[in-house]
């Protein structure tokens, strides 16, 4: 079975690789969808979706009912209904730009995760080799690049609408995005000094930022939001503006702009905005765990390889899958967390976010630069 | 009225960053992330329904299983968006409550109508309707909504009488009316 994989042309070893991922990514952000009306629920002092189940699952005992608690059918509801309810195309839009936004919105979603390693496993001498569709050198700028693109759909679908919610509301997102890349960009400038020490061949690749994260001693195995938790703190506010998430959804903004830039759409191209979003916030959270968490390690202080050797396992098969849960894990409470911070914090007023972006974000990560490229060159040095 | 000037104090620079109320709000969100849930799940659980409360108009019998309503019409007349239509009938002389003489030959309660005002309940010198705990009705069709007399003793049922006047009246009357 994998002697006939090993044989395979390397593109149709690509393409079933990029399949198998899209496979993982699609599902989970439908559940995600989900699980944030669930974790609204929750907070509002609700159980949330919890009657639909399919008659198979209803003979489980136990299993049945708490899944059916849970609103795992629901999904299948949610989208069901989705794919099959009338998809109607308004009579005043740009029908080919109307109909290409959602297609855009979905590429870049899919395209960063390429170059997101999402496990690693150890090859026979020893070494932890990442687990990525491309395990490139230029991993964080490759994802960087695409990710942005994904607000070409919001402007897209905000101009093509014809209408002038949807046009403010795609407004918005442009001017959000250029301002909070700016401060996401600087704010991992100075990890990014740290992994290129002196000496070493350069790389903007995250196999080398977790492989910091994994070394022995006190300060090798501290993750760096320990040692960078200003550059962690503005990744993370920029990474709520670049996924449009409260309290930074200025372009949906329900309240003032009816839907904002997806008022026009309906059934399953609006969907299709819904699962970019949480694919934007899968990646998003992939990047932050890959930088800032540790990535596959599972506690800070304990690496991958540690734990693999206290549980015995020696397979690169199931260290690989270990890995790759812990992973998966990682990013999901991240997520929990983007719906927690959704359901606490009000959205900001649209000069609220400029005035974050611009007059407090930009010189802190500034200020953070400058601050950590002296220590890091006074260190290094 | 005074006019209460309030002072209004220069936000801190914690407060600036945000970053305290965003976790003190994280903090109360948690809370209710783990609070036992407020909702019920409602048509398996019911809530419970105060003493007093005004749901659906019914007609009830007393303990001995007399039909209370003696067809006075006073709760059709005091009604007032004219939900209850009543036809007055008699009592065969050979029943066995034949002294209260007369009972309603047909009830018709149409719910469409109703306001749920209790003035029924108020006006009725016989306490034969009650306005108890049923809340929600359903129906498909108009006809559905208005309760007819075997519907509302069936909604009504038996309720603790005090008085037992009409009993009281008859044993009276064996004994000829003393006083």
């Amino acid at each position: 079975m994998i002697d006939f994989y090993l044989h395979l042309h390397p593109l149709v070893q690509g393409t079933l690789k990029g399949l198998a991922v899209i496979c993982v990514i699609f599902p989970i952000a439908g559940v995600c969808s989900m699980a944030e009306r669930k974790v609204s629920a929750w907070i509002q002092g609700r159980p949330g979706p919890n009657r639909a189940i399919v008659p198979w699952a209803a003979w489980i005992p136990f299993i049945g009912p708490f899944l059916q608690k849970l609103g795992v059918f629901h999904v299948m509801a949610d989208g069901g209904k989705m794919l099959f309810k009338e998809d109607s195309l308004p009579g005043h839009v740009n029908k080919f730009y109307f109909v290409l936004a959602p297609i855009i919105a979905m590429m870049p979603a899919l395209t960063t995760v390429t170059a997101v390693p999402f496990g690693a496993y150890l090859d026979e001498a020893g070494r932890v080799v990442p687990i990525a569709l491309a395990n490139v050198d230029i991993g964080l700028i490759a994802v960087f690049a695409v990710a942005s693109l994904g607000v070409y759909s919001v402007i897209l679908a905000g101009w093509a609408s014809n209408s002038k919610y949807p046009f403010l509301g795609g407004v918005r997102a442009s001017a959000q995005l250029i301002s909070y890349e700016l401060s996401m960009t600087l704010s991992v400038i100075p990890l990014f000094l740290w992994v290129n020490e002196p000496g070493r061949e350069g790389t903007m690749g995250f196999a080398r930022v977790v492989e910091l994260q994994s070394n022995p001693g006190f300060w090798g195995g501290a993750w760096f939001v320990f040692v960078m938790p200003i550059s962690a703190f503005i990744f993370m506010t920029a990474l709520f503006a670049e996924t449009n998430r409260q309290p930074f959804d200025m372009p949906e903004s329900e309240a003032d702009l009816v839907g904002g830039f997806h008022t026009e759409y309906g059934a399953f191209k609006w969907g299709l905005f819904f699962v970019a979003e949480y694919s934007h916030m899968l990646i998003g959270s992939g990047v932050f765990t890959l930088l800032f968490l540790g990535g596959w390690n599972p506690l800070p202080w304990i690496p991958l390889a540690t734990l693999v050797d206290w549980l015995g396992v020696t397979s690169p098969i199931l260290v690989g899958l270990l890995s790759i849960v812990i992973f998966v894990t990682k990013v999901l409470a991240l997520i929990f967390f983007f719906m927690w911070i959704r359901w606490t914090v009000p959205r900001f007023r649209y000069d609220q976010v400029m005035e974050i972006g611009w007059k407090k974000l930009l010189p802190l990560s500034l200020l953070n630069l400058v601050a950590y490229a002296i220590g890091i060159a006074v260190i290094q040095s | 009225m005074a006019v209460i000037q309030v002072e209004r104090k220069p936000l801190t620079f914690a407060e600036r960053t945000y970053v305290p109320q965003i976790i003190a709000g994280l903090v109360t969100t948690w809370k209710h992330l783990v609070r036992r849930k407020d909702t019920l799940q409602y048509p398996e659980q019911r809530p419970a329904i105060p003493p007093g409360y005004r749901g659906v108009p019914t007609l009830v019998r007393d303990p001995n299983g007399r039909e209370k309503c003696v067809s006075c019409q006073l709760c059709e007349f005091v009604c007032p968006p004219k939900a209850i239509r009543i036809t007055p009938g008699e009592i065969p002389l050979d029943a066995p409550h034949a002294h209260v003489e007369r009972a309603p030959q047909a009830f018709d309660i149409d719910m469409l109508r109703c306001i749920y005002c209790g003035m029924c309940q108020e006006v009725c010198p016989e306490e034969a309707i009650f306005l108890q705990q049923q809340y929600s009705m359903s129906g498909y069709t108009r006809e559905e909504f208005v309760n007819n007399k075997a519907r509302l003793y069936e909604l009504g049922g038996t309720l603790p009488d005090q008085h037992f006047k009409w009993d009281k009246k008859k044993s009276a009357e064996e004994r000829g009316n003393e006083h």
